[in-house]
């Protein structure tokens, strides 16, 4: 029996970036940030570009933790629904996600979120990745760092739980 | 509040860009407490299906209430940062209503305040969020 030809690798790109477009423009708080979302195969990385706003001491400057806190955990929920959902985005089988009008898969809801300042944030661009430690079919652990010139040298990280919605609907 | 409190509590949130770009507004300062509220906006929601506010702007509220109370602490000389900050979500706030925190900084060492705050939409016994932090108390 001969081989089926692999996917147009064109295609695969476009379904998995209309995917991730259709998670995050929808959300209006995450567009009021600022804040894209950087995609190489399965790996995001949040991006908040600097913005006056965002300053909470203007005499240092620093960002502020506030700003921080969202941009924080706008990419765990962001990465753990990516993570939850990647395998309908593979398959097709997600409607939603492929640029049709059916409505978008209901998102993890946040229970808590505990977060570490280790360095103040400089008016600059600022990223962060999550890690999602443990996703289980009701609740989910995710971990998450952000950073701005050197990786080595983040700006703060957190942790967070959070319900995943039911299957049943 | 007086003129010259009303005034005080326009200028601190003034100069403060990102509590300025979210509308919020200090309604109360003490000693080692202080209450900041933010209005409902659509650019702040995070669910657009039922329009709830952003856990991300609830925990922008919670850190700039908590840190105005360690700030306002008579024994903290100057500003502060953030050292940690744990929020709980209790249940999403209800669409279209005010949030409003309340922050009292219940301890305080040379180097470290210790806060408590609360997050309410309406209903003061049942908190939307609930937060606990450190902060940095500046040398003298």
């Amino acid at each position: 029996m001969p081989r089926s030809q692999p996917e147009p690798v064109q295609q695969v790109k476009k379904r998995r970036d209309a995917a991730l477009n259709a998670l995050v423009s929808g959300v209006p708080y995450i567009q009021f940030l600022g804040i894209t979302f950087d995609r190489r195969g399965d790996e995001l990385t949040g991006v908040m570009p600097f913005d006056e706003k965002l300053i909470g001491n203007p005499i240092l400057p620093a960002l502020h933790g506030g700003a921080t806190a969202a941009f924080l955990e706008v990419t765990a929920i962001i990465g753990l629904s990516w993570s939850m959902l990647w395998d309908d985005i593979e398959s097709g089988a997600l409607e939603a996600l492929a640029g049709s009008d059916a409505p978008l898969p209901k998102l993890p809801k946040t229970i808590d979120f505990t977060l570490d300042y280790l360095r103040s944030g400089l008016p600059r661009d600022a990223y962060a990745r999550a890690h999602v430690t443990r996703s289980g079919r009701r609740y989910a652990s995710v971990h998450v760092s952000a950073w701005q010139d050197n990786k080595a040298r983040p700006i703060a990280q957190a942790s967070g739980h959070f319900v995943m919605p039911r299957k049943d609907g | 509040m007086t003129q010259d409190k009303a005034k005080f509590a326009t200028q601190f949130i003034e100069a403060i860009p990102h509590a300025k770009a979210l509308g919020m507004k200090l309604i109360e300062l003490g000693d080692g407490a202080a209450e900041i509220s933010m209005g409902y906006d659509k650019r702040f929601v995070g669910d657009p299906e039922t329009g709830v506010i952003h856990g991300g702007a609830v925990s922008a509220l919670m850190d700039m209430c908590c840190g105005t109370a360690a700030i306002s602490h008579p024994d903290n000389p100057g500003g502060t940062a953030t050292i940690d900050l744990r929020i709980d979500y209790m249940r999403p706030a209800t669409p279209g209503q005010t949030i409003t925190a309340k922050a009292e900084c219940y301890h305080i060492t040379r180097s470290v305040a210790f806060v408590r705050g609360r997050a309410t939409d309406g209903d003061p016994d049942n908190p939307v969020a609930t937060a606990t932090g450190t902060f940095t108390v500046e040398a003298k």
